[in-house]
C-alpha cells in the first residue's frame, strides 16, 4: 500500500503543492503534496476541513426537531440524514424497526430509493461523466455537464430527467422537495394518494430503461481500458455496510456486515445499535476528520470502505432481476472475490441506481403505500441509534436525551468519514503512480480529483454563496517561496503566475 | 398547468446568511399577493432546476452573495456556459444554459436578486448586517411582485451580472 506517503521524512527539503478546494465534490477539501527536487512525491494527504460542529448543532435541541433540522447538515443528501435521524428517534419513542407500520416502512423505503436514485444520477451524469467521457486529463472547459449536454445530448438530458424523477419521488412522499417532514417519530405523516402513485408510475419504465443503459455505458467505459481502470487509484481494503438477513443488498435497514479484501467475513448481521462494540474512531493531528476502524483488526488494518462498491461487493445477491444480472457481470469481470478498483465505484453506483429504479416500481405497485396506518407508539427511551445506507455509504446517527426530551449527546459517523482512510490511500496511489516525477499541470492534478470523486465524498458544506469557491494551486519551495501558482476563477478563467 | 411566474430562493436555513434566499420567500409568502406565482426553495441550484423554468413568463432567483457591494443587487440573467467545473452548485446563468441545451429554445426572462451575506457557519442565525440587507431586499421584492412585467423589471436591473 501507500501508507509510507502519509508522512514524509526530511520535510524541510520538499516542495509543497496544494489542490484547494477539490472540485465537484460536495463541500470543501484540499490535497497537499510534498515533492522532492525531482518532483517525486514524498507525502500526499487529503484534508477535509468542514466536518466540525455537527454534534454541537444537534445537542441542546428537542429530539422531535431533528428529522427536519438534520436535513440542513447536507444540501445534497438531506433525505439520508432525515431517515437516519427518524430511525434513531423511533427508538426514543419506543418503536423498534419491526414494529413500524408496514405502510410507514414501505413509504420510507420509497423515499430512500428516490433519494439514492437522484443522488447517484447527479454523481454520474453531472459530476463524473465529464471525466469518464472526455478523459481525466482533458481540456478543463470540457469537464462539466454543460459539455456533456453539448456532445452527448441524449445522455445529458437523461441525467437531468433522472434527477428530476428522483426529486419528484421525494416531493410526493415527503410533501416537499427539501425540508419535508415525511418521516416522523414512529412512522410517516402521510401516504401516497392514488393520483401521486399513478403520476410516478407513468415514467418509471423509462427510468429503468435509462438506468440499465447507464450500467451498460459504464461497463463499456470501464472494460474498454480494463488494466487502467482496474489500477487507477486502486487499493485493497475491507468493506462494510448493511445487509439483509438472507445476505441480499440492503439500503434501508439491516445488520452490519464487514468483509476483508479476500472476501472473508469479519462480522455479519451485527445489530447496529451495538456499533460502538465493533467500530472505533481514531483522531489524527493533521485533519479534523476522524478515521473509523474495525476494533477487531486494530487501527492499522481495520479501516474499511463504504458506499456502492462496498455494498455490491459485500452482498450475496440483489433482489431485483436487472440489477442482479448487472451485479453478476460486475463480479465476473474481476478474478478476485472482491472488486478493489476505485473507479469501479462508478459501475457499482449505477448498478444500485438500476436497483433503485426497479425497487421504486415494485413499491409503486404495492397498495400498502396508500395505507393509512402510519404511526406506532411505545414507551420513551433515553438512547436511540439509526443507521442507513446513504448514497455515499453507511450513515450512523446516535442520540441520547434527558427527561425533558433535549438531546444531551449526539454522535454521527457520516459515510465520507468512513471512506477517509481509503480516499487518502487512493490519493497516495495516484500521486505515486501517475504524478510522481512529472511537471504538475492542472490536467495532471485532475487525476487526484478523479480518484477522490470516485468515492462521491460529501464534505457537507451546503453553502454556495456566489463568489465563494475558486480553485487555487500553489507550488511552494522549502523556504516558503511561491514558485508557481494557478488560479481558476468562478467564471472558469485560468490565471498563471510563475515566480520561480 | 404551471404558474406564469416562478420565485426561486435557494440556500441553507441553518447556515447563517446563506438563509437569505429562503427567508425572503417567507416574507413574500406572508406579505404579497402571490396569485400566478409559484414559490420554490432548495439548498442550491442543480441541473434539474432547468426544467422548472419551462412554460414560465418571468422567473426571479433569490440568493445570498458575498460579492454584493450594496445591500442587494438586481440583475437580468442571460444563459452562460459555466466553465467552472465546480458545477455541483450551479450559477443561475448556467441553469439557463442547461435549459437552452435541453429544450433547444430561449429561456424565459430570468432575474437574480442577490442579497449581501457575510457569515455562513453551520448553526448560526443571520448576521446583524444581513438582517438589515434582508429588510431592504424584501421591500424591493414586494415592489417587483406588484408589477410583474418584464419591461418594468428590466428597467430596475443592473447589467453587472450575467
Amino acid at each position: 500500500m501507500y501508507e509510507h506517503l502519509e508522512t514524509a521524512q526530511n520535510k524541510e527539503n520538499l516542495k509543497r503543492v496544494v489542490v484547494d478546494p477539490v472540485s465537484r465534490v460536495e463541500g470543501h477539501g484540499k490535497v497537499t503534496l510534498l515533492l522532492d527536487a525531482d518532483n517525486k512525491v514524498q507525502q500526499a494527504r487529503l484534508h477535509i476541513v468542514e466536518f466540525r460542529g455537527f454534534e454541537r448543532f444537534i445537542q441542546g435541541r428537542p429530539y422531535w426537531e431533528l428529522p427536519v433540522l438534520v436535513q440542513r447538515l447536507c444540501g445534497i443528501c438531506p433525505v439520508s440524514h432525515h431517515l437516519a435521524a427518524a430511525k434513531a428517534i423511533d427508538q426514543l419513542v419506543g418503536v423498534n424497526p419491526k414494529n413500524l407500520p408496514v405502510a410507514a416502512d414501505k413509504l420510507r423505503r420509497l423515499l430512500h430509493f428516490g433519494q439514492l436514485f437522484q443522488s447517484h444520477a447527479l454523481h454520474f451524469f453531472h459530476l463524473s461523466s465529464p471525466d469518464l467521457l472526455f478523459g481525466f486529463e482533458s481540456d478543463i472547459a470540457k469537464r462539466s455537464i454543460i459539455a456533456v449536454l453539448g456532445e452527448y445530448p441524449d445522455l445529458g438530458v437523461q441525467g437531468v430527467k433522472m434527477r428530476k424523477y428522483g426529486q419528484e419521488v421525494i416531493r410526493m412522499v415527503s410533501g416537499k422537495r427539501v425540508h419535508g417532514t415525511g418521516a416522523i417519530p414512529g412512522g410517516m405523516n402521510k401516504s401516497l394518494t392514488k393520483a401521486e402513485r399513478d403520476t410516478l408510475l407513468e415514467d418509471i419504465d423509462q427510468m429503468i430503461e435509462w438506468s440499465a443503459a447507464s450500467v451498460a455505458l459504464i461497463k463499456k467505459v470501464h472494460c474498454s481500458n480494463l488494466p487502467y481502470y482496474d489500477d487507477f487509484g486502486t487499493i485493497r481494503s475491507n468493506y462494510l455496510g448493511l445487509i439483509k438477513p438472507d445476505g441480499a443488498l440492503e439500503l434501508y435497514h439491516g445488520g452490519i456486515r464487514a468483509k476483508n479484501d479476500k472476501g472473508e467475513t469479519i462480522i455479519d448481521h451485527v445489530d447496529y445499535c451495538k456499533y460502538n462494540d465493533y467500530i472505533h474512531e481514531e483522531v489524527r493531528s493533521w485533519t479534523y476528520m476522524k478515521f473509523p476502524y474495525l476494533l477487531s483488526l486494530g487501527q492499522e488494518n481495520g479501516w474499511y470502505r463504504v458506499g456502492p462498491l462496498a455494498r455490491v461487493n459485500n452482498c450475496d445477491y440483489i433482489n431485483t432481476p436487472l440489477a442482479e444480472a448487472a451485479r453478476e457481470e460486475f463480479k465476473a469481470h474481476s478474478d478476485e472475490a472482491m472488486v478493489h478498483s476505485t473507479l469501479a465505484f462508478h459501475w457499482a453506483r449505477l448498478i444500485e441506481t438500476l436497483h433503485c429504479a426497479e425497487s421504486i416500481k415494485i413499491l409503486l405497485n404495492d397498495p400498502d403505500i396508500m395505507g393509512h396506518d402510519l404511526v406506532a407508539q411505545g414507551e420513551k427511551r433515553y438512547e436511540g441509534v439509526g443507521v442507513i445506507e446513504a448514497p455515499r455509504g453507511t450513515l450512523f446517527h446516535h442520540y441520547q436525551i434527558d427527561e425533558n426530551d433535549i438531546v444531551t449527546k449526539a454522535n454521527l459517523i457520516v459515510s465520507t468519514t468512513s471512506n477517509n482512510m481509503a480516499m487518502n490511500e487512493s490519493v497516495r496511489q495516484v500521486a505515486a503512480e501517475y504524478l510522481s516525477g512529472r511537471e504538475l499541470t492542472e490536467p495532471l492534478l485532475n487525476n487526484l480529483e478523479v480518484a477522490i470523486r470516485a468515492y462521491d465524498p460529501c464534505l457537507s458544506c451546503a453553502t454556495h454563496a456566489v463568489g465563494k469557491m475558486p480553485l487555487q494551486l500553489e507550488l511552494i519551495d522549502a523556504e516558503g517561496r511561491m514558485l508557481d501558482k494557478l488560479v481558476k476563477h468562478n467564471d472558469g478563467q485560468i490565471e498563471r503566475n510563475t515566480n520561480g | 398547468m404551471v404558474k406564469p411566474v416562478l420565485l426561486f430562493g435557494y440556500g441553507n436555513l441553518s447556515r447563517g446568511d446563506d438563509a437569505l434566499g429562503p427567508l425572503l420567500l417567507e416574507y413574500v409568502e406572508s406579505n404579497c399577493d402571490l396569485e400566478g406565482v409559484e414559490i420554490l426553495s432548495d439548498f442550491q441550484l442543480q441541473i434539474e432546476h432547468a426544467l422548472d423554468l419551462e412554460n414560465r413568463e418571468l422567473v426571479l432567483f433569490v440568493d445570498a452573495s458575498v460579492a454584493c457591494d450594496d445591500a442587494y443587487d438586481f440583475a437580468m440573467l442571460t444563459p452562460a456556459r459555466d466553465k467552472s467545473y465546480t458545477t455541483h452548485t450551479m450559477s443561475p446563468a448556467a441553469v439557463l444554459d442547461v435549459f437552452q441545451e435541453i429544450k433547444k429554445q430561449t429561456p424565459p426572462p430570468c432575474f437574480l436578486l442577490s442579497i449581501k451575506g457575510e457569515k455562513f457557519e453551520l448553526g448560526e442565525g443571520l448576521s446583524a448586517n444581513a438582517e438589515q440587507y434582508l429588510t431592504l431586499a424584501c421591500q424591493f421584492a414586494g415592489q417587483l411582485l406588484q408589477n410583474m412585467d418584464v419591461k418594468i423589471w428590466r428597467e430596475q436591473a443592473t447589467d453587472r451580472w450575467n
